[in-house]
């Protein structure tokens, strides 16, 4: 989706010098769920550590891509966002508003603005309500009952390919991709500027989510919007974002351009979740070397110490397990959280700088210009 | 005819219920020899599945119906007794569910369950034995610590291990046919690239026939030797790997091919997307299955093509009634001889 470069050319990886105000920041943002035991005293006795430390930015009309495995916390990061989840620390700003503590009446004017599309279509709509009352919901909640409801709720419909004549239908009567269709319309509904997408596409079949991104497509060059498109297929946030960022265990550990990001990853998990999707190609599918990780992510409760890769990690070293490595911003605006950092020269690594999206607890230190040994 | 390890000819499966005859597999025939892998690739609701489980004999209820012939070996599946059944079911075919969770009983130990599939097909091994036995299965397939995690329960277990613990269950007794459906789609990417590594060495190793249920494609490519595209019940098309890859003939095919985001290419500025939604198998339309949606059909689609091979390479079967030489032409929709459908405007659902 296009990049729109209004005023000169803002750097979309360099949110912090740029002039404008972006639409969305995130800063240090946590999220620590709690774990409790105990029967009639509920004692703490651990965090499952979602989130530690992210921080984000993104500009009107931009999308941003957040792609990791399954338990990286990008589905937490996306709902703290939108402020279905209390972020443990750190804060969130929308147009320069800061909403980390908002509460629901301040918050009300700015969820217009910001709405969100669920992975599960079946799950995120009421089965007992008809589509029209699903879409017209947001628009009743927020008040907009004076002008003709059922002619915007018609209008939405169309707008997102279904046919306005099935405003009485209930969801079970439509197909996965057509309830993905409702989802929309009723994000839509209020026109807002911002909208969370948490894996939109990744319960639809193939020919369907093509139509499904097409139609996101469609719609962010009519209504300017922006996204935040979470997602676990590489290949599919490829297509849809401006920039990406992949988060490991709780942490960003890679944001760059979106091309950028598969032409020249340069941290090694990026690298391998690359290297683990089967290209639909057999010939080039026999001719790639493919590195493949061992193992499993560890567990969110007791992230490692040092890089939170390290004990999959190939090129992992003394220094990776005890020194949490920082946001090293190389040029492009392309950040990576590596002491071994891939696809760089040694003149790049000394051109580059801390990024201030680095976490806290990163104790301020560039990537050794030299290769590590060989594994 | 019975030279191949598994022999399936015109197998129909349909379901009655409540709004009518459901006819989920309508007339599908392919063969799987042994060390091979044959993926079967479609949509949801395309028949894949059931084709799979029809083989097992887990399709079977007072409400379905079967049709045409299924072999292993010479034996007859569709109308073996359900005792025959079970002595073949985990002996002779094995089955990988997609979603191991639901698969595995969630109250009983991993240990135990491999232990009562390994002696529920001989009976005179001890249980000691099959113990050691499903150490060594485990083992086999990347369970780290296997011996102690005998006595742990499936929710102790990853997603990835749960369906390495499904693999070694189904491993057991040395299948001759494996039916894998869909066994990656619910693990992320790296977890996937292990578990198909996994597969390609069980079939080198064991010699076995796979089938492998899948939707995607880039796992299809990755270990697949021949493959059966369905779509609303039927195969329309047939062939090797690369014949399905590189001289696709069926206007589904190209469409599938067309509409995948990929990462080793650069991106177009839209997605082709196959138009419309697949038909209600209540109520299939008349001749091609595939014409309301296919920009190419004309007035001979109204019959249903036979799967023959039509493209001049033997064994390369599809429906489509288009001549080669513009099923070739048709079939090119982007500048570099990118393969697609080239849609018409989306019919409004």
């Amino acid at each position: 989706m296009s990049a729109t470069t209004t005023n000169g050319a803002p750097e979309p990886g360099a949110p912090a010098s740029s002039g404008a105000t972006p639409l969305l920041e995130v800063d240090h943002l946590k999220l620590y769920f709690p774990i409790k035991r105990g029967v009639i005293i509920d004692r703490t006795v651990g965090h499952v550590h979602a989130v530690d430390d992210v921080s984000l930015s993104l500009n009107e009309g931009e999308t941003l891509g957040i792609v990791g495995e399954s338990g990286c916390g990008k589905t937490t990061l996306s709902r703290s966002i939108v402020r279905l989840l209390e972020p443990t620390g750190g804060t969130i700003r929308f147009r320069g508003q800061d909403i980390t503590k908002s509460g629901r009446r301040e918050l009300a004017p700015v969820r217009r603005q910001l709405q969100m599309v669920f992975q599960d279509p079946q799950a995120s709509l009421n089965p007992r309500k008809r589509v029209g009352q699903i879409v017209a919901a947001p628009l009743k909640l927020h008040r907009e009952d004076g002008h003709d409801i059922e002619s915007r709720v018609r209008d939405l419909l169309a707008r997102v390919g279904l046919n306005p004549e099935h405003i009485n239908r209930f969801p079970h009567e439509f197909s996965g991709g057509q309830r993905q269709r409702i989802g929309i319309a009723r994000a839509l509904a209020v026109s807002p500027s911002l909208i969370m997408l948490d894996e939109p596409v990744s319960a639809l079949d193939v020919s369907i989510q093509a139509q499904v991104i097409n139609l996101l497509d469609d719609l962010q060059d009519e209504f300017r919007l922006s996204y935040v498109f979470v997602a676990h297929d590489l290949s599919v946030v490829r297509h849809v974002s401006d920039r990406i960022a992949v988060m490991y265990l709780g942490k960003i550990v890679e944001q760059s351009p979106s091309e950028e990001l598969y032409t020249k990853p340069i941290h090694p998990y990026t690298t391998a979740l690359l290297g683990a999707i089967p290209i639909p190609d057999p010939k080039e599918n026999r001719a790639r070397r493919r590195l493949v990780v061992e193992g499993e992510p560890p567990n969110p409760i007791n992230p490692p110490p040092g890089c939170r890769f390290h004990t999959r990690c190939p090129r992992a070293t003394e220094l990776c397990k005890q020194l949490e490595p920082q946001l090293t911003e190389y040029a492009n605006g392309h950040v990576a959280a590596c002491h071994h950092p891939m696809n760089v020269t040694p003149e790049e690594i000394r051109a580059a700088r801390r990024s201030p999206l680095s976490p806290v607890s990163a104790p301020d230190q560039l990537p050794a210009s030299t290769p590590p040994p060989a594994p | 005819m019975t030279d191949h390890l598994l022999d399936v000819n015109d197998l129909r499966v349909s379901f009655r219920t409540e709004e009518g005859v459901v006819h989920a597999v309508d007339g599908v025939s392919f063969h799987v020899d042994p060390g091979e892998v044959l993926a079967i690739v479609g949509e949801s609701g395309s028949g894949k599945s059931v084709t799979g489980m029809t083989l097992m004999g887990l399709t079977r209820s007072p409400n379905s119906y079967f049709e045409g012939s299924a072999t292993l070996e010479g034996k007859e599946l569709v109308t073996a007794s359900d005792a025959e059944l079970r002595r073949i079911r985990g002996a002779e075919i094995a089955m990988v569910f997609q979603d191991p969770m639901t698969a595995l009983n969630p109250v009983q130990h991993i240990g135990d369950q491999i232990v009562e599939q390994i002696r529920a097909h001989d009976s005179r091994i001890s249980k000691a034995a099959a113990l050691d036995r499903a150490v060594e299965l485990m083992e086999r397939v990347g369970v780290p610590r296997a011996k102690e995690r005998l006595r742990s329960y499936p929710h102790e277990f990853s997603g990835g291990m749960r369906q390495r613990v499904m693999i070694a269950m189904a491993l057991s007794n040395s299948p001759k046919l494996l039916i894998a459906d869909e066994p990656t789609t619910a693990l992320d990417v790296t977890i996937q690239a292990q578990i198909l590594e996994e597969i390609r060495q069980l079939r080198t190793e064991m010699n076995a026939g796979v089938i492998l249920v899948t939707h995607d494609l880039g796992v299809v490519a990755d270990v697949a030797d021949r493959i059966a595209v369905m779509y609303s019940g039927r195969i329309v098309e047939q062939g090797t790997l690369d014949e399905l890859f590189y001289d696709p003939q069926h206007p589904y095919t190209w469409g599938l091919l067309g509409s995948i985001t990929r990462i080793d290419r650069d991106r177009p500025g839209r997605l082709p997307a196959i138009a419309g939604l697949p038909p209600s198998l209540l109520d299939p339309p008349q001749g091609c299955h595939f014409r309301p949606r296919c920009p190419h059909e004309f007035d001979r689609c109204a019959e249903v093509p036979a799967l023959e091979e039509r493209s001049g390479a033997p064994g390369h079967c599809d429906r489509c009634w288009l001549s080669p030489e513009d099923k070739r032409r048709l079939r090119v929709v982007g500048e570099d001889g990118q393969i697609g459908l080239d849609a018409k405007e989306a019919p409004v659902a």
